[in-house]
């Protein structure tokens, strides 16, 4: 009773009795040794920046994180998939050459490609100290073969069916997970909806809505002249 | 009209701390459950549970997802020995609309119509729930009118799901319409106010980032404050019929409890987690809009069975009357958006946010995360009735099939909000 | 009988009849006036459906206040609310299940066309595609006098139905199917997406038939 009588809270759900973040991955790297822990930043609500994990390390970071007699993160309200498709970056640099016998001075665009991956945030509150809250990540290696992360539902029971729907919707696959099956989509279905390059069955009907991406969908299925 | 029920039990269960009194029970006290060491830990769930031996031979039902008990088209496989429950696997996804793909695919305006769609009873906590996310994320502030505005339909909101919720829990028990049409009668009382505010009776799509869309049409806080005035007798109506009644004890005294450090854990929230006697109501906690300026008591149980579940109900429809007699009271005049805000081509900045109140039914939570588009990168809802059905077959096994009808019914679902 | 002189003789007060017409009459005002509907929700329309069952709009005015849960003893089946297509095959089973006569209300926009969800990829666009509907309740939701108008066009429908010649309904015509084929889940889509019976084609869009 008396760690938490003075745990004050501050309005908005904003972090009041945590410590800073860089203190918490010190923290975090001290008690699990080995794990891989980086802060990812927030630039629109700067209290809501996140701790991205490594999945080998998951667990252990999170039974730490629920035990800790000052954090005692032990409800983790929210389970969410991301799916960040490969990003180009381009870039343009200044380069001396050797044309033709002489040197001349080229600019050229390099495209960076920062491959893909399946993202898993955890929003975990506290309930008996009354703070939070704490968020954090995980990723995958890729999109395509290699979806696994560590399935934190041994810890907190509430991510048992949130991890259901992020394997149903996005193809993580949790490891350690009790029932990983398909929970909203039926078992035979094979594609996971909630990427951002799932192609949706080709039913859909014609309805003169001036939504711009509507109507080539429309126009594909009714290639008509003279219609909006 | 005659003396409100002589329940003290009542009284006793909303404060389960005994012998505090009820301004103490505030939003700093910590909570007194928690013992030291590794505490909250639930025992994960294997895949197949082992089953015990049975006494005669297993049967399994598919209940729903047509079954007038469930609630619309949710479906259990029940898993039975004789008539108790050995097994209950809840299956999902008959209602299964698409939101957050949708949401992906529209403006950050366009989804305020869809979440009025999500729990249908609550299309205004629906809203402010968004819209508070939003809020968040881009950093708006709402003129004082709007967020009296947004207690008293909030709050009016739960007075409709919480009497709605009772009448249909004792039409699981049998009752065949007293309960439920007393219960719709007043929820029509409150959709007319709906309806004059919004225009619509159900889908009010009515709040908007930094304030609300319209103000009130005159007349309307007379009309909200005479529901409110004889709201009391209707609860007193409900509880003079059911509260002592021998039946609904017989039928939810001890059945489907839940223990607190099992309801933590597995992440339920709302009226059935303080039934468990955890002091956790995001009104108080996070104090978002202007909770913290109103006088209520957060009540708590201390068996964590239905009747407990719902006695909570009962008891917070009470406090809602308080905080709207206050909110009708102490409402000023002024603008109820902030003009600057510019609604259409909505583009908040980079980055993400998760907002979140305490709705009927739980902790209503949406998670943005904005690339600086105008439609929102992912959107996703935390949905409490579908987080708080992780526990349902721990508080069904055991028990029969009947027992699991109204266990299901105390959890309050709704399949628009569990499948979305 | 010659309709001028039935005319004159219903001026004087003598209204005459045949005894088919009489058998017909009485036939379609039973029916009508003792729809059963299936107690079957699907989503949002549901809770205005139970509201006009409930005491301020009562359905029971109609005859139509008996919610069977059974579809056996059913035969009005008001799809109200989304149809998706994991509940499509439990949908038309269900209709498949009820006994003739049977009629279906499409009740709000979910239902007749996929309504503001029929972008998703998990609704089905319309419960048209694989059920014949009778009457179609725009709205979302309908308000419960909109379902009330819905019903009393059915009982419209039903009163004006022939039981003999070739207009008969469907439920008196022998070679009219009551049944209709049950899809099943695909890996990417029900199979098949639609039935080709009830569903012929797509509407003629605005603009093409010029």
């Amino acid at each position: 009773m008396s760690a938490c009588a003075s745990s004050p809270t501050s309005g908005g759900g904003a972090s009041g009795s945590l410590p800073s973040l860089e203190a918490l991955r010190d923290r975090l790297l001290e008690a699990v040794p080995g794990a891989q822990i980086q802060i990812q930043p927030n630039p629109a609500v700067p209290e809501q920046s996140s701790l991205v994990v490594d999945p080998a390390h998951a667990v252990a970071v999170a039974r730490y994180l629920r035990d800790a007699e000052d954090l005692r993160l032990d409800y983790c309200s929210n389970v969410t998939g991301v799916d960040w498709l490969d990003a180009f970056t381009e870039e343009t640099v200044t380069r001396t050459r050797v044309v033709e016998g002489r040197e001349v001075t080229v600019e050229e665009t390099i495209r960076h490609r920062r491959p893909g991956y399946l993202e898993v945030v955890y929003h975990l509150y506290s309930m008996s100290l009354r703070h939070g809250p704490v968020i954090l990540r995980q990723r995958t290696r890729n999109r395509v073969d290699d979806t696994r992360v560590a399935s934190l539902t041994p810890v907190w029971r509430s991510a048992e069916f949130q991890e259901r729907e992020v394997y149903d919707l996005f193809g993580v696959q949790f490891e350690g997970h009790p029932d990983l099956r398909r929970i909203l989509m039926w078992d035979e279905f094979a594609d996971h909806p909630m990427r951002k390059d799932y192609v949706e069955p080709d039913d859909y009907e014609y309805e003169p809505t001036p939504n711009a991406e509507i109507l080539p969908k429309a126009r594909r299925h009714y290639p008509l002249e003279g219609t909006a | 009209m005659s003396k409100p029920l002589d329940f003290d039990a009542a009284e006793q269960l909303a404060m389960a701390t005994g012998d505090v009194e009820p301004e103490q029970l505030d939003h700093d006290a910590p909570v007194s459950l928690p013992p030291p060491g590794p505490r909250y830990e639930a025992v994960p769930r294997a895949a197949s549970p082992a089953i015990p031996e049975p006494e005669g031979e297993l049967l399994e039902v598919s209940v729903g997802p047509h079954h007038p008990s469930t609630h619309g088209v949710f479906r259990m496989n029940v898993v039975l020995d004789g008539e108790k429950i050995v097994q209950l696997k809840p299956v999902f996804g008959y209602l299964h609309r698409n939101h957050e793909k949708l949401g992906e695919q529209t403006t950050y305006l366009g989804n305020m119509p869809y979440t009025d769609r999500l729990d249908y009873f609550c299309s205004l906590s629906n809203n402010w729930a968004y819209a508070l996310a939003v809020e968040k994320l881009a950093g708006l502030k709402v003129p004082e009118r709007a967020e009296y505005i947004r207690v008293i339909t909030a709050e009016l909101t739960r007075l409709v799901n919480h009497s709605s919720l009772v009448g249909f829990l004792l039409h699981d028990m049998g009752t065949m319409g007293t309960p439920l049409m007393y219960a719709f009668r007043e929820r029509e009382k409150i959709l007319d106010a709906f309806e004059a505010l919004t225009g619509a009776r159900m889908m009010c799509n009515y709040h908007r980032f930094g304030g609300c869309r319209v103000d009130l049409p005159p007349g309307w806080l007379d009309q909200v404050r005479t529901i409110v005035d004889n709201f009391p007798r209707f609860i007193d109506e409900m509880e003079r019929l059911l509260s002592e009644n021998e039946v609904l004890i017989a039928r939810t005294h001890g059945v489907g409890v839940l223990p607190p450090e099992l309801a933590v854990n597995a992440g339920v929230t709302g009226p059935s987690l303080r039934a468990s006697g955890i002091n956790y109501d995001l009104r108080k906690v996070d104090r978002y809009g202007i909770y913290d300026r109103f006088q209520f008591r957060v009540p708590l149980g201390e068996k964590g069975d239905v009747y407990d579940r719902y006695m909570m109900r009962i008891l917070e429809m009470r406090e809602s009357v308080k905080i709207l007699q206050q909110a009708l009271r102490d409402i000023p005049e002024g603008p109820v958006i902030d003009p600057k805000v510019r609604l259409r081509n909505f583009t908040p900045p980079v980055g993400e946010a998760y907002g979140r109140i305490e709705a009927p039914k739980g902790e209503l939570g949406f998670y943005l995360i904005s690339d600086g588009s105008k439609k929102p990168y992912r959107y996703r809802i935390r949905p409490p009735s579908f987080i708080n059905l992780t526990v349902l077959e721990d508080m069904c096994r055991g028990h029969t099939l009947a027992d699991a009808v109204i266990i299901l019914g105390a959890v309050d679902i709704v399949l628009g909000e569990v499948d979305r | 009988m010659d309709p001028g002189l039935q005319n004159e003789l219903s001026k004087r007060g003598i209204f005459t009849t045949t005894w088919q017409e009489l058998l017909r009459f009485g036939y379609n005002w039973g029916r009508k006036n003792s729809l059963w509907p299936l107690n079957f929700g699907l989503a949002c329309c549901a809770i205005e459906m139970i509201a006009a069952s409930m005491a301020r709009f009562d359905i029971a005015r109609f005859g139509a206040e008996v919610f069977r849960p059974s579809p056996r003893q059913a035969d009005l089946m008001i799809v109200a609310g989304t149809v998706t297509k994991k509940m499509a095959p439990l949908v038309v089973r269900l209709y498949n299940q009820m006994p003739e006569p049977k009629y279906v209300i499409a009740m709000g926009a979910c239902a007749i066309s996929g309504g503001p969800f029929k972008q998703g990829y998990n609704v089905l666009k319309g419960i048209d595609r694989f059920l014949p509907v009778d009457v179609h309740i725009p709205g979302c939701p309908p308000r419960p006098e909109a379902l009330l108008h819905g019903l009393i066009t059915l009982q419209k429908l039903i009163e004006a139905q022939e039981i003999h010649g070739p207009n008969k309904p469907r439920h008196l015509q022998e070679t009219a199917p009551n049944e209709y084929p049950i899809p099943r889940y695909g890996r990417f889509d029900l199979d098949p997406p639609k039935n080709p019976e009830v569903w012929p084609g797509r509407p003629l869009p605005r603009g093409e038939n010029k």
